[in-house]
């Protein structure tokens, strides 16, 4: 039988499994003008972030590609972006960039309205409300998994998230992958350990390179201030939990993405040029790694958590997956998928992927998460002035 | 049934517990093999389903995770006291 979902067709081929209209600020002066029209327009999201001006150079054109991938996500019918009108991150050019995936797309600066943020906001619900009513024509087709991006998300780890919540996420992404669908795997720091068994699965020797000439030069450069990553990990927390070396705990992490072969590295909020498995480079903050992988494409997360986490983004629905019994328990209102059944009730790591898969389908279908029941939406972009890591990205 | 440990690959040397599991306790880890565990190991912790000698490899998910430092024998707690990083080990000598 083949597996297929039922989503919304997008121009170029795209397939979205939400049907949003984003109010997207270019700058975060207008944060709340993009909230106050996103309140009143049916399926809107609000889109604000702390960026968009007195920013230059690789820092300026990574937001610029960050903000426009939001937009152009499959998820997205149309996209409103709202600026002031004198930042460097210009509506109209973030317009004009997210206009490349043939979808609806406005521009409105503040500055540029007679009658200010507060008639922007009445000619901003106006459009809006518009571009809603078009993006209900759009019906739900079948489409098979080809058309889904899948993204590989890992945020308050514990000791057993390596041997149940992860390899379940690998089975599922493996499962994508067959069935002709993309995975991107980010949070390099967490590859350190496993260089060579990733390189072990690149497709091609230039693969090999874009997965070493980053590693290396974040270790250089981190050494550089002093600090050997190689050297403080795992954890004198994870050493209690069980994890004895570096690459055991990185094995716990990149399992999640499952056994497949890695097609290239993705630069931070970079679309993948193709199907099959993908690493991103981004350090391993939760948030900015989701909007990462949202705005290269991704319709849907998988997040694995130990500790438990109640993170969620705008666009992309995040299903939580979780080995911990106490966690499942007590944030029961945060874990979609409960993994500790392989503790508790004796489980195999594929019957779970088994219910699992169930879980992606029904999400895929429209079933909300529990995050996006709750309203948890986070957006955050990694900046790379704030990392020693230069000549990279 | 509460399973007391899991094995990530069959190329494993070594399983990870899933509960406490007191020392002498006998474990069986495929049919009619049983080892007895030689000291408690906590949850989330590793012991050997068999004897390694220094120098081997300790592999779990399939995958070298560290080399033994001391000399394993079936059934012992498998941790930082008796193996080290491999990784470590060999870009150091890079």
């Amino acid at each position: 039988m083949s597996e297929e979902f039922m989503g919304y067709e997008r121009p170029k081929g795209k397939v979205g499994i939400r049907n949003k209209i984003a109010i997207l600020s270019s700058v975060s002066c207008v944060n709340h003008v993009a909230e106050e029209i996103a309140k009143k327009v049916d399926n809107a999201v609000a889109i604000t972030h702390p960026l968009g001006c007195g920013q230059f150079g690789p820092d300026f054109l990574n937001v610029q590609r960050t903000l426009a991938g939001l937009g152009k996500n499959p998820n997205i019918f149309g996209t409103i972006v709202v600026g002031l009108g004198c930042e460097n991150l210009k509506s109209e050019d973030l317009a004009k960039n997210i206009r490349r995936a043939k979808k609806p797309v406005e521009f409105f600066n503040v500055q540029d309205f007679n009658g200010g943020g507060i008639a922007l906001i009445e000619e901003g619900i106006k459009v809006g409300s518009k571009m809603a009513s078009e993006a209900k024509e759009v019906k739900k087709e079948p489409f098979d998994f080809s058309h889904l991006v899948l993204g590989l998300e890992c945020g308050g780890s514990d000791s057993i998230s390596g041997i149940t919540a992860n390899p379940v996420v690998g089975v599922i992404s493996d499962k994508v992958i067959e069935l002709g669908g993309t995975s991107i795997l980010p949070e390099f720091t967490e590859w350190i350990g496993t260089e060579h068994l990733l390189k072990d699965r690149a497709v091609s020797e230039k693969v090999k390179t874009q997965i070493d000439t980053p590693l290396q030069k974040f270790l250089e450069t981190t050494m550089k201030a002093g600090i050997d990553f190689r050297g403080i990990q795992p954890s004198p927390g994870n050493i209690k939990g069980g994890l004895t070396t570096i690459e055991e705990k990185s094995l716990g992490t990149i399992a999640k993405a499952g056994k497949a072969p890695i097609q290239g590295v993705l630069k931070y909020s970079q679309t993948p040029k193709g199907k099959g498995l993908w690493l991103m480079l981004e350090p391993g903050n939760d948030i900015e790694s989701m909007t990462g992988m949202a705005a290269a494409g991704a319709q849907v997360v998988i997040m694995t958590t130990g500790r438990g986490s109640p993170v969620g983004n705008p666009i992309v629905p995040v299903i939580k997956s979780c080995g911990n019994p106490q966690t499942c328990d007590w944030l029961r209102c945060h874990i979609d998928m409960d993994a500790s059944k392989i503790i508790t009730e004796q489980k195999s790591i594929q019957e779970i992927a088994d219910e699992m898969w169930l879980k992606l389908k029904a999400t895929c279908n429209g079933e909300l998460t529990l995050a996006e029941q709750l309203g948890f939406h986070d957006i955050a972009i990694w900046r790379y002035l704030a990392f020693p890591f230069p000549g990279i990205v | 049934m509460k399973k007391s440990y899991i094995v990530m690959d069959p190329e494993d040397n070594c399983a990870t517990s899933l509960e406490d599991i007191p020392k002498d306790k006998e474990i069986e880890i495929k049919e009619g093999e049983v080892i007895k565990i030689n000291q408690n190991i906590p949850f989330g912790h590793k012991f050997a389903l068999r004897d390694i000698a220094v120098g081997d490899l300790i592999k779990k998910y399939g995958q070298i995770i560290g080399i033994v430092t001391e000399n394993i024998k079936k059934g012992d707690w498998i941790h930082t006291h008796n193996i080290k990083s491999h990784y470590l080990e060999r870009v150091a000598n890079e």
